[in-house]
C-alpha cells in the first residue's frame, strides 16, 4: 500500500503549526522530526519509562504510543515551552538542578512535564499522592529521592507553604 | 514509526461501523496502550488500524432515561476516577482504574478497550463483573446489550460482532443502589503493574444495616476470564451483618475459582490471597454502606 500522509493542524508550544505527517508516526516521532523538540525522548516507545512524556489539552500522556495524527486540533506542551523569553529556567527546572534530582538527565524533561501537571492542579498533595502521581517515570540514576524533593519543594514554595518545619527535617 | 499497514479514523460511530464492514481485517484501536504496545513487540505488526479515538461522542459519564449510569467507551481511567456521578453512585469503579499502570497510561487508557481486549487481569474488569453492567454495542443494525458476563467469552475474546464496536458501559439503577464496594489489587508492586488477582466486592445493607440483602463478588486472575463467586453470593444473601459470616464468605470462593500456576503466582497461593481479599473486600464494602463490624 501507498505510503498515507494527512495534514496535523495542532498548537505547540503555544504557536499554532502544521505539517504533513506519516500516519505511522507516533507524536514522539512528529515531536521531535518534524519540530526538532528533543526534550521529548526515546526511551522504551512502550509507555512503560515516561522519557517521551508531554502536557496534550492539560494532561499528561506517553507521546511514543499516541498517534501522531490524534493531535490533530490538541494544544501540546514539551519541556521547551517552560523556559522564559529571556531564557531563565522555570522553578521546577531549578529545582532540580538545586536538589541534584538530575544526573545523565534523560529521564527529566518526562519528570517535569508530570511535575507541570501536577504543580498546575494548584492542590497540596501528601507525600504518598506525590509518590503515585510520579510513579510513571522510570530513572536508572537518581534513586527517585530528590526527584520527589524537587517537585515536593517546588509546590509548597508555590502554595507559600516552603517554610513549614517539617520540611527542614 | 508503527509497523501497520494502513489506518483508517472513524469520526463517528456510524463511520466506524461502516469502516468495520469494508475493512474486516482491521483492528479497532481505542486509547491504543495495549494495541500500540502489541505493535511494537511485532505481534500485530502490518496489521491495518481503524481509530476510533477520535469519537468524542463516546466520552463522558452520565445518568441515561433509565437512571442507569452510562459511561461512554472511549472515558479515560482518570476521567472515570474523576468523575462526580462514579464517585458518587459507584466508587469502588473510580478506585479500581485508578490502579491501572501509571499516572500517563491511565489518561490515554479507555474502559472499553480495557474489557475489549478480553484480558482477565484489567482492573476494571472484576468490578464491572460484581455491579452486572451491560455492555452495549452499535453495528449496522442497530444497538446490542449484552450483560458483561456473556460478553466475555474466552481468554482475549469477546462478544463484538464483526460490524460492531462497544459504545458504552452501562450500570442499571438496581444494580448501585443503596450498594457500596471495595477492591483489592493484589500485584508485586504499587504503579505499572499487572494484578497478580483482583477482586471487588459490593453489599446492600438491610435499612437497620444489620443484614446483608445482596453481596456480589468477583475476580480477575481467578480463572481465564473474569468471574463471579457465585456460592459465596448466594451464602451472604441474608446472612446477618457479622464476623461468622464474612470468614463464611471468604471460605464458599473456593468453590467457585479457578486460579493457575503462573510466573506471577502459584495456584495455591492465589487461592490463599483470593480469600483474604474477600473477607476484607466484605468487611470495607459493609463498613461503607454504614454496617458495624
Ligand atoms: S519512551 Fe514513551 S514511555 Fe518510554
Ligand atoms: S537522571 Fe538518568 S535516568 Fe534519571
Amino acid at each position: 500500500m501507498a505510503q498515507q500522509y494527512k495534514l496535523v493542524t495542532c498548537t505547540i508550544n503555544g504557536k499554532e503549526v502544521s505539517t504533513m505527517v506519516d500516519v505511522r508516526a507516533s507524536l514522539t516521532d512528529m515531536l521531535r522530526n518534524d519540530y526538532r523538540l528533543t526534550s521529548v525522548k526515546k526511551g522504551c516507545e512502550v509507555g512503560e519509562c515516561g522519557a517521551c512524556n508531554v502536557i496534550i489539552d492539560g494532561e499528561a500522556f506517553n507521546s511514543c504510543i499516541y498517534l501522531a495524527v490524534w493531535a490533530e486540533g490538541k494544544n501540546i506542551r514539551t519541556l521547551e515551552s517552560l523556559i522564559s523569553p529571556e531564557g531563565e529556567l522555570s522553578d521546577i527546572q531549578q529545582a532540580f538542578i538545586d536538589e541534584t534530582a538530575i544526573q545523565c538527565g534523560f529521564c527529566t524533561p518526562g519528570f517535569i512535564m508530570t511535575a507541570v501537571e501536577i504543580l498546575e492542579s494548584g492542590k497540596h498533595y501528601s507525600d504518598d499522592e506525590l509518590r503515585k502521581l510520579l510513579s510513571g517515570h522510570l530513572c536508572r540514576c537518581t534513586g527517585y529521592e530528590n526527584i520527589f524533593k524537587a517537585v515536593k519543594k517546588t509546590m509548597l514554595r508555590r502554595l507559600g507553604k516552603l517554610d513549614d518545619p517539617f520540611l527542614k527535617a | 514509526m508503527y509497523d501497520m499497514k494502513a489506518l483508517y479514523e472513524a469520526g463517528s460511530v456510524e463511520e466506524a461501523v461502516r469502516l468495520r464492514i469494508e475493512h474486516p481485517e482491521a483492528q479497532i484501536i481505542a486509547g491504543g496502550s495495549d494495541v500500540l504496545v502489541q505493535m511494537r513487540e511485532g505481534k500485530r505488526a502490518g496489521k491495518e488500524l481503524i481509530s476510533i479515538y477520535g469519537i468524542d461522542a463516546m466520552r463522558g459519564v452520565s445518568i441515561d432515561e433509565n437512571e442507569a449510569i452510562r459511561i461512554g467507551s472511549l472515558t479515560s481511567f482518570s476521567h472515570i476516577t474523576r468523575d462526580p456521578i462514579i464517585q458518587k453512585y459507584c466508587n469502588v469503579l473510580g478506585e479500581a482504574v485508578d490502579m491501572v499502570g501509571g499516572p500517563q497510561i491511565r489518561n490515554i487508557g479507555t474502559i472499553g478497550g480495557n474489557t475489549c481486549n478480553g484480558v482477565t487481569s484489567a482492573d476494571s474488569a472484576s468490578t464491572l463483573h460484581a455491579w452486572e453492567a451491560i455492555v452495549e454495542l452499535t453495528g449496522s443494525n442497530g444497538v446490542r446489550r449484552v450483560p458483561i458476563k456473556e460478553f466475555y467469552i474466552k481468554a482475549g475474546q469477546v462478544d463484538i460482532k464483526p460490524d460492531e464496536i462497544q459504545t458504552a458501559i452501562i450500570i442499571p439503577k438496581e444494580s448501585y443502589e443503596g450498594t457500596y464496594g471495595h477492591y483489592i489489587k493484589y500485584a508485586m508492586r504499587n504503579a505499572m503493574d499487572i494484578a497478580t488477582l483482583g477482586c471487588s466486592v459490593n453489599v446492600r445493607l438491610s435499612a437497620d444495616k444489620k443484614t446483608i440483602e445482596r453481596a456480589r463478588i468477583a475476580y480477575g486472575v481467578a480463572g481465564p476470564v473474569p468471574m463471579r463467586a457465585e456460592s459465596a453470593e448466594r451464602y451472604a444473601a441474608g446472612k446477618s451483618v457479622s464476623l461468622e459470616t464474612v470468614e463464611q464468605f471468604g471460605a464458599e470462593v473456593l468453590n467457585d475459582i479457578n486460579p493457575r500456576d503462573s510466573w506471577r503466582a502459584s495456584k495455591a497461593f492465589r487461592q490463599h490471597i483470593a480469600v483474604e481479599m474477600a473477607k476484607r473486600c466484605l468487611v470495607c464494602s459493609i463498613k461503607l454502606a454504614g454496617g458495624e463490624i
